[in-house]
């Protein structure tokens, strides 16, 4: 009982952190910095409380029996709850701090009083959320998330794409909702009892439960940014500033891969189509992602478009676990639930630092085209060695954390083929390539972002010239540089959690169940990383042992294509270093080129622009949307048209058509 | 006594026809006082002499025999009104238009499934075909009185249709519905004088700039 007050009063401490500014908004930095002690303050109380219920026997922290309809409000934190909670505290603390220096109450007025009071509200609800056990209180919870998320996205809402963009998301967000009142409508069923069934206590062969499973993966697909739902999210992340991103991006998109994992968990005997369709899904998302975000160049779009690629990535671990579970093969469901739950916490720490980051050279900068930076590594050393980390940790390279939970996806989607499977189900493996695909891909990109920004030499004059950024901002990529590199080096030290989490979701199966640590042994990978440090510091150390003399000559630009005395504008730009591969996916970015060749010997000044704008926002739903509007004026010019006895007419006309019923 | 009802409701059916055929404002007017003041008597016929079908009786004349028509004529002469229906349909298909939907509604009555005692009488399917007489003058009449003429007849069917229900309807509903029929028929006609003034015609076809 203790536990539960802990909790709620971190939730509410959470919640209320933006009183302080918002009230004190005049008072300058004083208020800003009551209302992140206060925030810290709900972190580390909600920390404690979460990991408490994590380790602890399952067992509901609090029953309230209250006169609303749909049950008694029931809380209760388990393994799952942790694992989502844990990123979400980390990236809601630390972005608290980063709002300090990126958007202080000095600069912005009282815009940023606004901003800290529903950067608490958000953080309250989605700490909340996972611990929440009844469907009507979830619904609400999820509700106030997604209002103060539009207010928070409404920031800078005198620019018009900013306003554009939370349109876009309040209209894709509420049609998700709607999805998830019917989704809860339905598990209710008749009882009208709207508290969550225990784990593996529901038939999954019916055709109810198969219909709650399309509402879920809808309604929380539309949360999570899965491929074909996925159209609000580019905008919404770009237009938001850089530690809200990071906090919808890393934490709350994650709310609905919580959803589909706790709806499927509540489900035994899942008939196969279920795992098909989020492997495929995964597939889907995490190749078309990475594709548009190798064609994009505005910086926090294309973090933006990694987002729905790692959200492949882990739909891809949850649908091995899914198809594990509809074949009885137990190693599928423990390493792919493991590494789709990893991946939620590896995703949560390295994408809230690649905002973080971004956000710093967009403050120093002031834009967010990448084709404007160039050379910044050399005033912003500590900025780029911290994205150079997020970097390596998003392409799912050692020693960074990326690499561990994709591992552990690899070895549940291969040991498909260990076990002598079947037909059907040893296609589970082709889902290998494509996971290798979207690295590989993954990894030029980052190439691409960390080469024109922070290598080469500058592209662009700025009035202000780029600066490093202040200590409140580097603290925070700081620490999430350290989250990533410890889960990379020590993975060990989360496998416990994620036996919970896996326990939590098997029910009361889960006795039978290998653990992880067994499967996977991840004891291995933290020698291979430590090996893999050492041998990198060794050449370092080697390199720079050469003698500098050699190099006195001109020095060619380090992205100049090879030219000694080149000019910037002869480097690479975003553009012509991903042509290659954005070719490759022309099939399905449908990009718009405008082409300037160059003819003849003696051209004459050509210019060349590639743009690829949303294919499911800009190419499908806004003409489709427009034309519906131009039908229904025509439809309504057409009704309406200002004659009394032409409604007297409708009105007949109804009355005889409910007469016909009638008979 | 069904009889005698069932006569005089044919004659109802029979003023409808006339309504829907006859192209004078006057004789518009003075159908509807006619088929009021006739119906005024169905209370009695329906349900025998006591004192509520008889208050019925008495202030369905007064109200739709007498005060209605009354008033129209006035509103006629003041808001000097031609006195010509002007029909946005031709006269002989409304009436087609009428002939069939009488006819729908004696077919639609046949139908229903009613008690013994209502069967025999022609109080459903009358009260229909007068509602559906209703309607067709106000789709298909431009001038804004033959529009309150035709809520008029609209309400004699509803009148008519009722009178199955007046010993479980109470007194007092009864009551304010033809008080608040007076009203309606005042305020339109006060509203129609000051459109007359305002605007200079009160064909409806002129006010369709309300539409957005």
């Amino acid at each position: 009982m203790v536990m539960a007050e802990l909790f709620l009063a971190a939730v509410i401490l959470i919640g209320c952190s933006g009183l302080p500014a918002l009230a004190m908004g005049r008072y300058g930095r004083l208020g800003e910095m009551i209302s992140v002690i206060l925030l810290l303050l709900g972190v580390s109380l909600a920390l404690v409380a979460s990991l408490a219920g994590g380790f602890q026997t399952p067992a509901p922290l609090l029953i309230l029996e209250w006169a609303h309809p749909g049950g008694p409000l029931i809380l209760e934190l388990d393994g799952l709850s942790t694992i989502f909670q844990l990123p979400a505290l980390l990236v809601l603390a630390m972005g608290g701090i980063y709002g300090l220096g990126y958007l202080p109450q000095a600069k912005v007025g009282l815009t940023a009083g606004r901003l800290r009071l529903f950067y608490g509200i958000l953080g309250a609800t989605i700490v909340f959320l996972p611990a929440c056990r009844n469907g009507l209180v979830f619904l609400m919870a999820w509700e106030i998330m997604a209002l103060s998320c539009f207010f928070l996205l409404l920031t800078e809402q005198k620019e018009k794409e900013t306003r554009r963009a939370a349109f876009v998301y309040l209209v894709a967000t509420h049609i998700g909702t709607l999805a998830l009142f019917g989704m809860f409508v339905l598990l209710a069923g008749s009882s009208g009892d709207l508290a969550f069934p225990q784990a593996a206590t529901l038939q999954g062969t019916t055709v109810q439960a198969g219909a709650i499973f399309l509402l879920a993966l809808f309604g929380f697909g539309m949360k999570a940014g899965v491929m074909p739902f996925h159209f609000w999210l580019p905008a919404a992340h770009a237009q938001a500033p850089s530690h809200v991103s990071a906090l919808m991006s890393g934490v709350m998109i994650k709310m609905g891969i919580y959803g589909i994992v706790r709806v499927t968990s509540f489900y035994i005997n899942l008939p196969a189509w279920w795992g098909w369709t989020i492997l495929v899904l995964g597939v889907i998302s995490a190749i078309m992602g990475v594709a548009f975000a190798l064609a994009q160049h505005d910086i926090k779009r294309l973090l933006a478009y990694h987002s729905v690629e790692n959200i492949g990535i882990i739909l891809i671990g949850l649908g091995c676990a899914l198809l594990g579970q509809t074949f009885n093969y137990p190693s599928l469901v423990a390493l792919g639930l493991a590494g789709a739950l990893l991946h939620v916490v590896n995703h949560g720490l390295f994408k809230s630092l690649l905002f973080l980051g971004a956000g710093s050279v967009i403050h120093a900068t002031g834009t967010r085209t990448i084709d404007h930076y160039g050379g910044l590594l050399k005033t912003m050393p500590r900025t780029a060695f911290f994205f150079l980390g997020g970097a390596v940790a998003i392409s799912g390279l050692p020693p960074f954390n990326g690499f561990v939970s994709e591992w552990l996806i690899y070895l549940g989607l291969l040991h498909s083929q260990t076990e002598g499977a079947h037909f059907p189900f040893s296609l589970v493996v082709l889902a290998v390539p494509a996971l290798a695909m979207t690295g590989a891909l993954a990894l030029a990109c980052f190439v691409k972002v960390f080469g024109v920004t922070f290598l080469g030499t500058a592209r662009k004059e700025f009035a202000v010239p780029p600066h490093e950024s202040p200590r409140t901002m580097l603290l925070p990529m700081g620490v999430l540089f350290l989250g990533c590199l410890t889960i990379g080096l020590m993975p060990w030290i989360i496998v416990p959690l994620l036996e919970r989490g896996i326990g939590s979701w098997l029910g009361a199966a889960s006795v039978a169940t290998p653990l992880v640590s067994t499967l996977a042994p991840v004891t291995w990978i933290s020698l291979g990383a430590a090996l893999l440090i050492g041998l990198s510091l060794a050449v370092w150390r080697w390199q720079r042992s050469f003698p500098e003399e050699s190099c006195q000559q001109q020095r060619p630009t380090t992205w100049g294509c090879g030219y000694i005395k080149g000019t910037p504008r002869m480097q690479y730009t975003a553009s012509s270093f991903a042509e290659q591969l954005v070719h490759l996916f022309r099939w399905g970015l449908w990009s718009d080129i405008s082409d300037g060749r160059a003819i003849g010997f003696f051209p004459s000044v050509a210019h060349f622009a590639i743009h690829t704008p949303d294919v499911f926002l800009d190419r499908l739903l806004y003409p489709a949307s427009r034309a519906l509007t131009r039908v229904a004026f025509r439809l309504r010019s057409f009704f309406h048209q200002g004659w009394l006895n032409v409604y007297l007419l409708y009105t007949a006309i109804t009355l005889c058509l409910l007469l016909i019923w009638l008979m | 006594m069904n009889n005698t009802a069932n006569l005089l409701l044919l004659l109802v059916v029979l003023l409808n026809f006339f309504l829907l055929g006859t192209s004078r404002l006057g004789s518009n007017i003075r159908t509807v006082a006619i088929q009021g003041g006739l119906i005024s008597l169905l209370p009695l016929l329906a349900h025998g002499l006591s004192s509520h079908t008889l208050f019925l009786a008495v202030a369905a004349f007064l109200f739709k025999g007498i005060a209605i028509p009354y008033l129209l004529f006035r509103a006629v002469r003041q808001v000097h009104i031609s006195r010509e229906v002007e029909p946005l349909f031709g006269y002989v298909p409304t009436l087609i238009l009428g002939t069939l939907a009488t006819a729908a509604s004696f077919i639609f009555s046949d139908r229903l499934p009613m008690i013994a005692e209502h069967s025999q009488t022609l109080f459903v399917p009358v009260g229909l075909a007068t509602l559906a007489t209703g309607f067709l003058l106000l789709i298909t009449r431009r001038k804004a009185i033959i529009q309150v003429v035709g809520y008029l007849i609209f309400e004699n069917g509803i009148f008519i249709f009722g009178m199955l229900l007046t010993e479980a309807m109470p007194l007092m509903v009864e009551a304010l519905v033809l008080l608040d029929l007076l009203v309606a028929v005042f305020i339109m006609v006060i509203v129609m004088h000051q459109i007359k003034r305002e605007f200079s015609t009160i064909n409806i076809d002129q006010l369709t700039s309300l539409k957005e």
